[in-house]
């Protein structure tokens, strides 16, 4: 056993599944809270990254680049909320499919439209395309970096959550929505926030990913997809279950990733194994959510209180 | 209303089919990515096909020329159906274009069945040239196999012992994969093959870290278009430089270098490719095809443009031939097979498959005289290289 | 007015639909627009598909994201058995159903114990896992496809062979599964399965097994779907596992919508127009995924009940908007 390979890849597994929280944490409030299916959430994660690269491309720091790529970000989830998800709230999840499906090509086309096709990078500070060697070890400072945010936002969530009345409003609403409203509390301002909140956190993970891989058109399209299993699998509207449950599949993606076509490779012959091998570790995180949906609906963590 | 709109549309569709059906034109359809991120690429090769025409005058002997482009989204089966209306709703003579070789597989019954000529301006996947080799198929690429065949050889020569390999999981990936191994006389530690597609995965954290485990001498890697910078970013990034040396096919190229330059990343200088062309192939065709896309377009054309340029090229020298006669598909055909134009990368030959007999050169990334980083040809490694798989086509 | 014309107004216009999509095949070949004949082709395809669909969405409630994974398994059922050479249409045929309505009936017995949201998720889920187990089959071309050489044969009964025969035999059964469709929802069985849509509970006190029911609407909806598979892949030509991907499963949601959720003729029209609006509008412009963007916001926002409901407006008076 290689373990500096396995410490290795274990910070890689948490580094992904931090990204996924980001997404899947905005996703779960808007879901559990408005009861609002958001396909769209990963355009947030898109134009995080293009408003961020902007920034850095004028300015030069990657540091100011986040900072206004978060305002941005924060603004354009706003405007979604005000002027199209909220006049849904009350209708059927097959009308948010279809308007945020919409809402996907507009903003892939308008990205296309304003910054072209070619995508963009996004420099970094020397300093952070450097390397940390602990013994053996060699991890890179910004995979590194990435980690640190996502545990930075992780807590700084769970203090708004658990010690604020923000919070305890958002948790009344994850569990019983007519409960808050019954209350008098400006329900209008409540979602705009959590909504707007949650397009930052989403916006935050597609600039953490950026200087990766790049910022493109559609880069969230198909990580949302993983976010809303993440929501699922961690029960609909628990901030706390998408948090396990996004370590549980970035853990699963990356050690599938790196270790299944070996496990595959006994039992079948070795090209075969290579190419099934990045299909199948792809294919557990949907066993997973359909085991969790046949035998414990609800979720791994859900709200509690909620029904 | 709708149906209104469709009559419309196909009257518009049938007036203007009319008014080209007259033989003072030759039609060209082009396939290539306009949409998705591989854009970049397609974006790429139409500058190039508008820079041919333009240095043709818009003219292939007494025809006039029509050119019409589709977005294959990156994907086989819509590449499937525009190269269906490219032959049957506008009826061309010659589809070419082509950059994913997925999609040329898809692609190419649709062209040949209805006695077409088919050009791949750039995808050469391995059955094509073998046993479904076809009498109106040309390349004016290359076999898939034969450039990372022609880094193998490097590699030899370089002392390389032992490799690790990556690749996207597609046709020409799993091409290029086999290509290397069969020169390649070290051994392979290990292999990754990984999604690709519009929803490509461009994290590699986890095969980076395998391929630094395995002690591998060196990493070999495919990885065209955008997935290229990310990939020289993250092995940067991952602390291999100087541990582990990456050599690459298809990825350091013209499109990847400019933003790797923004990037900073200047580990790439310096480093190999295996190429059949370079900015810098000293001819009269290549000199004026590269300065005046600079002198446009701010950056250097990539491989992709300059294949593209010479299938223009290549249809110009066999519609000369039979002097606008297309009806004639014998003398078009053997027009074609002759090669009988100024390439860009110097004169090639066809073989029996009907893919390019020519050199591969092994390239070096440097920076130009005013600070632009491009390639520049270090050797030839293979001279006159014919596909592995020309001897299984019955041609 | 005689009695077996229709007697409404969005009646009618179904009915012109029906005809021209009955003469467009003489009408393109006197225009020589070849390529509009395999759009309608394509387009009929995609209608039997949406119908089966809307079988379960439209009249059993049952939202499934995952409806396109049938597509594929039946265009596979052609694809594979033609990789070795088998041709024979009926062996396609049985394979499509058998394939199909077996992976319905598992996955199906599953899904169907979740409801809403939960189904909508599962169905995806295991859309994804049939679109992953073709993207790792190398030996059928994983994700570069699988280009099928021949057509189906069914000796001395049908030839797929010639662009009109292909078009009228999807015609046929496009006409089959409306009028399948229509007998099963005015049936005993329809109406279980409507009402089970209303109000599961009544139904159960009624003494139905509504589980029952509704997976064996499921199963038949996704029979229904495998033979559009199966055409599609007679039709194309060619067969990859992007046809199955959840997008794909979203788009026949549209489809569905665009025309009106659980009526006969909707699903049909709702894919007329799906089809030719992304064909139309892409030729306009690479950017025309702005524009579609654009109408589906405003048809959740303003245009409620599809392109049925407004046709019922008609038959109403006109007046004003729903």
């Amino acid at each position: 056993m290689d373990w500096s390979l396995l410490i290795t890849q274990l910070l890689n597994g948490l580094q992904l599944g931090l990204l996924l929280f980001l997404l899947a944490s905005g996703l779960t409030l808007i879901f559990g809270i408005m009861d609002f299916i958001n396909l769209s959430h990963g355009s947030f994660y898109m134009i995080g990254a293009y408003f961020c690269g902007t920034v850095v491309a004028i300015t030069g720091s990657f540091f100011i680049g986040v900072v206004f790529g978060l305002v941005g970000i924060f603004i354009v989830g706003a405007a979604v909320e005000w002027f199209i998800a909220r006049r849904l709230y009350r209708s059927d999840h097959l009308d948010h499919v279809l308007v945020t499906f919409g809402l996907i090509l507009i903003f892939d086309t308008l990205v296309h439209l304003l910054w072209g096709a070619q995508g963009m990078a996004i420099p970094l500070p020397d300093m952070l395309n450097g390397q940390i060697r602990i013994g053996e070890l060699v991890l890179p400072t910004y995979r590194m970096l990435i980690i640190g945010c996502g545990l930075g936002v992780a807590a700084l969530l769970y203090v708004l959550v658990v010690r604020t009345r923000l919070g305890m409003l958002i948790r009344a609403g994850a569990s019983n929505r007519t409960m808050v409203e019954a209350l008098g509390i400006n329900i209008n301002r409540l979602f705009l926030v959590v909504f707007a909140l949650g397009a930052a956190m989403a916006g935050f993970a597609g600039m953490l990913i950026a200087p990766i891989t790049e910022a493109s058109i559609g880069m969230g399209n198909d990580i949302i997809i993983v976010a809303f299993v993440v929501v699922i699998v961690g029960g609909i509207g628990s901030v706390k279950g998408a948090f396990y449950a996004a370590l549980i599949l970035g853990m699963m993606d990356t050690l599938s990733r790196s270790y299944l076509d070996v496990v595959l490779g006994w039992f079948m012959p070795v090209t075969y194994a290579e190419t099934a091998a990045p299909a199948l570790s792809a294919m557990l995180i949907y066993i997973l959510m359909a085991a969790v949906l046949a035998f414990r609906p609800q979720g791994l963590f859900p709200p509690a209180g909620a029904k | 209303m709708l149906r209104k709109t469709m009559v419309s549309a196909l009257i518009a569709g049938a007036v203007a089919t009319s008014g080209v059906a007259q033989a003072d034109s030759v039609k060209i359809g082009f396939v290539t990515t306009l949409t998705t991120p591989a854009a970049v690429i397609g974006e790429d090769m139409k500058n190039s096909v508008e820079l041919a025409l333009e240095h043709i005058g818009n003219k292939m002997g007494p025809l006039d020329v029509e050119l019409i482009f589709e977005d294959d989204g990156f994907k086989p089966d819509i590449g499937k159906t525009k190269t269906d209306k490219l032959v049957k709703q506008d009826d061309v003579d010659f589809v070419t274009g082509f950059i994913w070789s997925h999609v040329l597989l898809a692609s190419a019954k649709s062209v040949l069945d209805a006695d077409k000529f088919l050009i791949s301006a750039n995808a050469g996947p391995s059955q094509i040239a073998g046993k479904r080799c076809h009498p109106n198929f040309f390349s004016s690429s290359w076999q898939n196999d034969q450039t990372p065949m022609a880094m193998g050889e490097h590699l030899n020569q370089t002392g390389v012992k032992s490799l690790y390999v990556m690749a996207p999981n597609y046709a020409a990936g799993k091409d290029m994969v086999r290509g290397v191994e069969s020169t390649f006389k070290g051994k392979v530690l290990g292999k990754d093959m990984t999604k690709w597609g519009a929803d490509a995965q461009l994290d590699f954290s986890a095969e980076l870290a395998k391929a630094k485990s395995s002690g591998a001498d060196a990493l070999f890697v495919f990885y065209p278009g955008k997935a290229g910078g990310a990939f020289i970013k993250q092995y940067q990034q991952a602390g291999l430089q100087g541990v582990m040396d990456l050599y690459t096919v298809f990825t350091v190229d013209s499109i990847a270098l400019p933003k790797l330059q923004a990037g900073g990343l200047s580990g790439v200088l310096g480093s190999k490719n295996t190429q059949q062309w370079s900015p810098d192939i000293l001819n009269a065709a290549n000199q004026r095809f590269v300065s005046e896309y600079l002198a446009r377009h701010g950056k250097y054309p990539s491989f992709y443009g300059a294949q593209s340029y010479d299938a223009i090229m290549l249809i110009k020298s066999a519609v000369e031939k039979v002097n606008g006669d297309l009806s004639d598909k014998d003398a078009v055909r053997a027009a074609l097979k002759q090669a009988d134009f100024d390439s860009v990368r110097g004169k090639y030959s066809y073989g029996n498959n009907h893919m390019p007999i020519q050199n591969f050169y092994l390239r070096e990334v440097v920076e130009d005289g005013e600070g632009r980083w491009t390639t520049k040809i270090v050797s030839t490694v293979l001279t006159n290289h014919q596909d592995p798989y020309a001897k299984d086509c019955k041609m | 007015m005689k009695a077996w014309l229709p007697q409404t107004w969005s009646g009618r216009i179904y009915a012109l639909l029906l005809l021209s999509l009955a003469l467009a095949p003489f009408v393109l070949d006197w225009m020589k627009q070849p390529f509009y004949l395999d759009l309608l082709t394509r387009a009929l395809i995609f209608a039997i598909a949406v119908i089966s669909l809307n079988l379960i969405l439209g009249y059993g409630g049952m939202v499934s994201l995952g409806h396109a994974a049938y597509i594929g398994i039946g265009a596979y059922c052609v694809g594979i058995p033609s990789y070795y050479d088998y041709y024979n249409g009926w062996l396609h045929l049985a394979l499509a159903l058998g394939v199909g309505g077996g992976f319905a009936l598992i996955t199906g017995a599953i899904s169907l114990r979740t409801k809403g949201v939960y189904f909508i998720m599962i169905t995806m889920a295991f859309s994804q896992m049939a679109f992953f187990l073709f993207v790792s089959m190398e030996e059928y071309g994983a994700d570069d496809g699988l280009v099928i050489y021949s057509r189906s044969e069914f000796p001395q009964w049908i030839s797929l062979d010639s662009a009109f025969g292909l078009y009228y035999w999807i015609f046929a059964v496009l006409l089959l599964a409306l009028f399948f469709i229509h007998r099963l929802v005015h049936a005993h069985f329809g109406r279980v399965i409507v009402g089970s849509k209303f109000n599961e509970e009544r139904m159960m006190a009624l003494g139905f097994n509504t589980y029952r029911y509704r997976l064996a609407c499921y199963v038949l909806s996704a029979m229904l779907c495998s033979v559009a598979g199966m055409l599609l892949g007679n039709f194309a030509g060619f067969i990859s596992p992007d046809m199955m991907s959840w997008a794909r499963s979203g788009e026949l949601i549209f489809m569905v919508i665009i025309g009106g959720v659980g009526t006969l003729f909707g699903p049909l029209i709702g894919t007329m127009v799906f089809v030719l609006l992304e064909e139309i509008l892409s030729a306009i412009t690479v950017y025309w995924h702005l524009i579609f963007g654009i109408m589906l916001v405003a048809l959740v926002l303003y245009g409620k009940g599809g392109i049925h409901g407004w046709l019922s407006l008609l038959d109403r008076g006109g007046g004003g908007r729903g």
